[in-house]
């Protein structure tokens, strides 16, 4: 078993993401028989394989440190679905 | 002047228009009235019913004002831009995506109307999307194929004239062999992924979608090259990839992979493919079955690497920012509650299976080994392209599909993007070109594959094919 429906939850909660019982239901489910067609990759001897985490050969992509333009705080803040100033506002955080 | 110029292609617009034998307020209004017409049945574009104008009709440059649709992933400025989510609704860009700005200044007109898609991407068949399924216009019961259905369809309706898709797994060459036209995917890197709202950022890459070979050249030459705000785009010269279309490839050296062909290939579209390969040797090119030993683990690796990747880039969608917000009291539930509401069926399958893969206890199992995996499907390509110049397969193992056939059994959706998958997790470029149709009057796709920025080699082999057959010439009767 792979992946249980305590894993979902678990891992829903990580995501933060509210499932409803039935989805839950569901989505375990599909993500258990999902995993076992992945798994069929373990088969494989990956010792002295590298990761390919980039598949282009460029690395340390660096450019000047210089001011350029950028959004401006209203711009940046025209789709907050709430603001205060200049500022986007969430519920308190610190008691 | 009563020419229909909905069903012309750009080059031929561009030619109309230098030679005033057409105005660009008669290409605008004909392209309008078209979508008035035929749209409410296909539903290639969403929020239809919204006045959007026209953004730029610059008509300087060497587009002439010609309009192009846009996947409604790809930044807009003024224009809403929602993923087809519902979780981003009401966005609207506060800067457009670098494609969207050459475009602006090579003289194209961006389409008030942004092109349907999978929500997020996520899926083979548009249905995933928040504003509903878009129909296939060769069989309205059928999808379109996906996440870029609605850019592909648009184009093969003659709703669009050209269009812009992303292709992560597929969702450019999927879509256009489902609908009968062209489309493809460029090496990793040749165009710039800024303001492209990112789903797997090392697999994800923006394409054109056009009516034919010479359009695609026309469209990929101006969307690619180095950017400096995508830090993996490319420092490469990009060719002028007009001169790619000579007809000649004589000599072209071939390879077709024989794990291809093991399980699941319609008959039809088997036989579509031996008849566009036996084509391929008429003209001149060599053909040769060769191996490419990891081919069945493409699938697998992709949904996890490509999944783990969508879990962190949509960690952004929270309430905050942008879209949708579920009040809360507390800071957490207003994130659960939000993504709860907001994302859609798939989005959370995918973002779930992506937290799982990166998961403490399950990082090594799964992520880490899905990237050697990936190592080793590269290296399969390297090896072919020491000795071929390209690779042809079907694009997908069926036609397009009926609606609602596979959208309570995700992995049988995700087998679709089969063929597709491998050139994402390589980096290579690939195209998509009509080679035929079913019994049942659905398009196939051939797929061709090229070294990486080599999409000049892709652009030869697809124009000397589709000058020498009529699948580009067919229209759907919708």
């Amino acid at each position: 078993m792979p992946i249980t429906k305590d894993t979902v939850e678990y891992v829903a909660h990580l995501a933060r993401i509210d499932l409803q019982a039935k989805e839950l239901e569901k989505l375990s489910r599909q993500l258990e028989e999902i995993v076992i067609f992945i798994d069929r990759f373990k088969e494989l001897d990956l010792k002295g394989v590298s990761a390919a985490s980039h598949i282009l050969p460029i690395h340390n992509v660096l450019r000047e440190d210089a001011p350029r333009p950028g959004l401006c705080a209203e711009k940046a803040l025209q789709c907050a679905p709430q603001k205060e100033g200049n500022f986007f506002a969430v519920p308190k955080v610190i008691e | 002047m009563n020419l229909n110029t909905s069903t012309l292609t750009a080059h031929e617009l561009i030619e109309k228009l230098d030679g005033r034998e057409i105005t660009l307020e008669e290409v605008l209004s004909g392209l309008r009235e078209r979508i008035n017409k035929i749209d409410p049945q296909v539903k290639a574009y969403v929020r239809r019913n919204e006045p959007q104008a026209a953004v730029n009709p610059a008509a300087a440059g060497p587009l002439k004002g010609i309009p192009v649709t846009v996947k409604d992933n790809i930044c807009t400025e003024g224009l809403n831009t929602e993923c087809c989510s519902h979780i981003l609704e009401g966005f609207r860009p506060p800067y457009d995506a670098t494609v969207i700005r050459k475009l602006k200044s090579a003289g194209a007109t961006i389409l008030g109307l942004k092109a349907n898609m999978d929500e997020f991407a996520f899926g083979s068949s548009t249905e995933n999307s928040y504003f509903g399924p878009t129909h296939n216009p060769w069989r309205l019961d059928c999808v379109p194929g996906g996440s870029s259905g609605g850019s592909a369809a648009a184009v093969a309706a003659d709703e669009a004239v050209f269009a812009l898709g992303s292709d992560t797994g597929g969702s450019i060459r999927q879509p256009a062999a489902f609908c009968g036209v062209v489309g493809m995917k460029p090496t990793y890197g040749r165009v710039s992924r800024y303001g492209l709202i990112a789903f797997a950022s090392s697999l994800d890459q923006i394409g054109p979608i056009t009516k034919d070979v010479e359009d695609c050249s026309l469209l990929l030459g101006v969307i690619s090259g180095h950017d400096p705000l995508d830090s993996t785009s490319v420092d490469a010269p990009v060719p002028d990839y007009g001169k790619s279309l000579d007809r000649d490839i004589k000599g072209l050296k071939i390879a077709i992979p024989k794990e291809y062909f093991v399980e699941g290939m319609e008959a039809q579209v088997k036989e579509a493919l031996e008849e566009a390969v036996s084509e391929l040797k008429k003209l001149g090119a060599t053909v040769k079955e060769i191996s490419l030993p990891h081919t069945k683990y493409a699938v697998p690796v992709y949904y996890i690497v490509a999944t783990a990747e969508a879990s962190s880039n949509l960690a952004r969608f929270d309430g905050v920012q942008y879209g949708l917000r579920i009040k809360s009291e507390n800071l957490i539930e207003m994130y659960k509650k939000t993504r709860g509401e907001g994302f859609g069926q798939e989005a959370k399958r995918r973002v779930i299976l992506g937290t799982f893969a990166l998961s403490h206890g399950y990082y090594e199992a799964y992520y880490l080994n899905a990237l050697k995996v990936r190592t080793l499907i590269k290296r399969d390509f390297d090896g072919a392209f020491k000795e071929f110049d390209c690779i042809v397969t079907p694009t997908s193992p069926s036609a397009a599909f009926k609606i609602g056939e596979k959208v309570e059994d995700p992995l049988k959706m995700y087998l679709s993007d089969i063929y597709t998958i491998s050139a994402n997790l390589a980096g290579i470029p690939a195209i998509s070109v009509p080679c035929g149709f079913t019994g049942d009057n659905l398009p196939v796709g051939l797929q061709i594959l090229a070294r990486p920025f080599d999409e000049g080699t892709l652009l030869k082999a697809a124009f000397a094919y589709e000058q020498a057959t009529v699948w580009h010439k067919m229209k759907p009767k919708v």
